[in-house]
């Protein structure tokens, strides 16, 4: 989405459960200037617990779903073989509408040679904003078994902003919810962990990246010093790594009471106060993403 | 009566398919005459979402009276519904055993 005016900056991660939600929280909460916060994890968006927003405006998301007029329709089944979801199909002859499988393409309307189908919209998922603080905080929300994960997540994007810097917590994976969420963006900042799960999910991400044409590094979470797999693959492929949060115990215990890590442990602060260091001379760089050869013993 | 066995292969012998929306086969077998043939569900196997809906979508195309499967799922019991075809679930063994057990009941509440 390039109409977003300001610089945004998306978490995101191949493997879920690596931080990124704690990553964008504890970027919200040291950032130089007032930032827009999105919360585009719609399937569980989880980073109000920690940023604890007044919500006070909430849009539905909607998507336009046909409905047949039965005294004009004739049968013809035009609608249902031009619908890629069986959201139409034909049932003992006539044309059935399953809502809940409608992307709103509005295919089976254009197809329709009766004009025997209009569009009503169905709610499936919401859009909550409001203010956490100095941040502005947007979330999205979609309703329980709802597939339409990408439309919310357009929805969120959408929401206009008047503030210089936009962070995104985007949904985990690779598939068409991460990529809504990271479409356009200045710059993603891949969240990954020192396993082997971490690394092939990493690798299918920046894949992903790679082939959308976007800029992006990597945080590693959880780090302590002795496994190199993501530092090594990194190196090879000319990745900047933009931060290591370090394997804590106190990280843990301070997540589960759903305290934030930057107000209660300030080695962590300045681990954040660093990478948004390192965030903003990348993006002033024509070649910012560069490996900056750091080491794994760093 | 025209009845579809969900099927794992294509003959009367074939173990029934468990699955409704994802079976393998669809066999069509005429009560009265005994006539059958099978039809690969493709469609439903390789459909990412709304297998069993695409799946009742070919049953009703077949101009079957009835179904017997293993199981069935919301959306496609809701589909089968509207197209007018019961269907009745949880039926084991093979496609032969499944048809000669519903035309016993069938000739007994004659």
């Amino acid at each position: 989405m390039g109409d977003i005016p300001s610089r945004s900056i998306v978490i995101a991660s191949g493997k879920g459960g690596t931080g990124k939600t704690t990553v964008a929280v504890s970027l919200a909460l040291t950032a130089p200037g007032p930032i827009r916060f999105l919360d585009c994890d719609v399937e569980e968006p989880n980073a109000h617990l920690f940023l604890k927003p007044k919500i006070d405006r909430s849009t539905l998301v909607t998507v336009p779903v046909p409905v047949i007029d039965a005294g004009r329709c004739r049968s013809c089944g035009h609608c249902a073989s031009i619908c890629r979801f069986s959201g139409i199909v034909m049932l003992a002859g006539k044309p059935q509408v399953f809502p809940e499988l409608c992307k709103g393409c509005g295919g089976c309307s254009w197809a329709c040679p009766e004009g025997a189908i209009r569009e009503a919209d169905r709610a499936v998922g919401v859009v909550e904003e409001g203010l956490a603080g100095r941040i502005e905080f947007v979330a999205g929300k979609i309703n329980v078994a709802e597939t339409s994960s990408p439309r919310v997540i357009r929805a969120v994007r959408r929401s206009p902003s008047g503030r210089p810097w936009t962070l995104i917590d985007a949904p985990p994976g690779t598939a068409c919810p991460m990529m809504a969420a990271v479409h356009g963006a200045d710059l993603v900042l891949l969240v990954t962990e020192p396993t082997p799960f971490g690394l092939n999910d990493l690798k299918l991400a920046v894949s992903s990246l790679s082939h959308l044409g976007l800029q992006f590094g990597v945080v590693i979470n959880r780090f302590e010093g002795e496994d190199c797999r993501i530092h090594d693959y990194c190196e090879k492929g000319n990745i900047r790594i933009f931060a290591e949060i370090p394997e804590d115990r106190k990280v843990a215990e301070v997540y589960s009471r759903g305290d934030n890590i930057v107000d209660t442990l300030p080695v962590v602060r300045d681990i954040f106060i660093a990478l948004w260091g390192e965030i903003q001379e990348a993006m002033n760089r024509s070649d910012g993403l560069r490996m900056d050869g750091r080491s794994c013993s760093s | 009566m025209k009845v579809v066995v969900t099927s794992t292969g294509e003959s009367l012998d074939s173990e029934i398919d468990p699955r409704f929306g994802r079976a393998a086969f669809f066999v069509l077998i005429d009560t009265e005459t005994g006539e059958h043939r099978a039809v690969s569900n493709e469609v439903g196997r390789e459909a990412g979402h709304g297998a069993g809906i695409q799946s009742a979508e070919t049953v009703s195309g077949l101009g079957a009276n009835m179904v017997l499967t293993g199981e069935c799922g919301p959306k496609a019991e809701e589909a089968l519904k509207r197209a007018g075809i019961p269907v009745r679930t949880k039926i084991q063994g093979c496609v032969a055993d499944a048809v000669n057990a519903l035309k016993t009941e069938i000739s007994v509440g004659r």
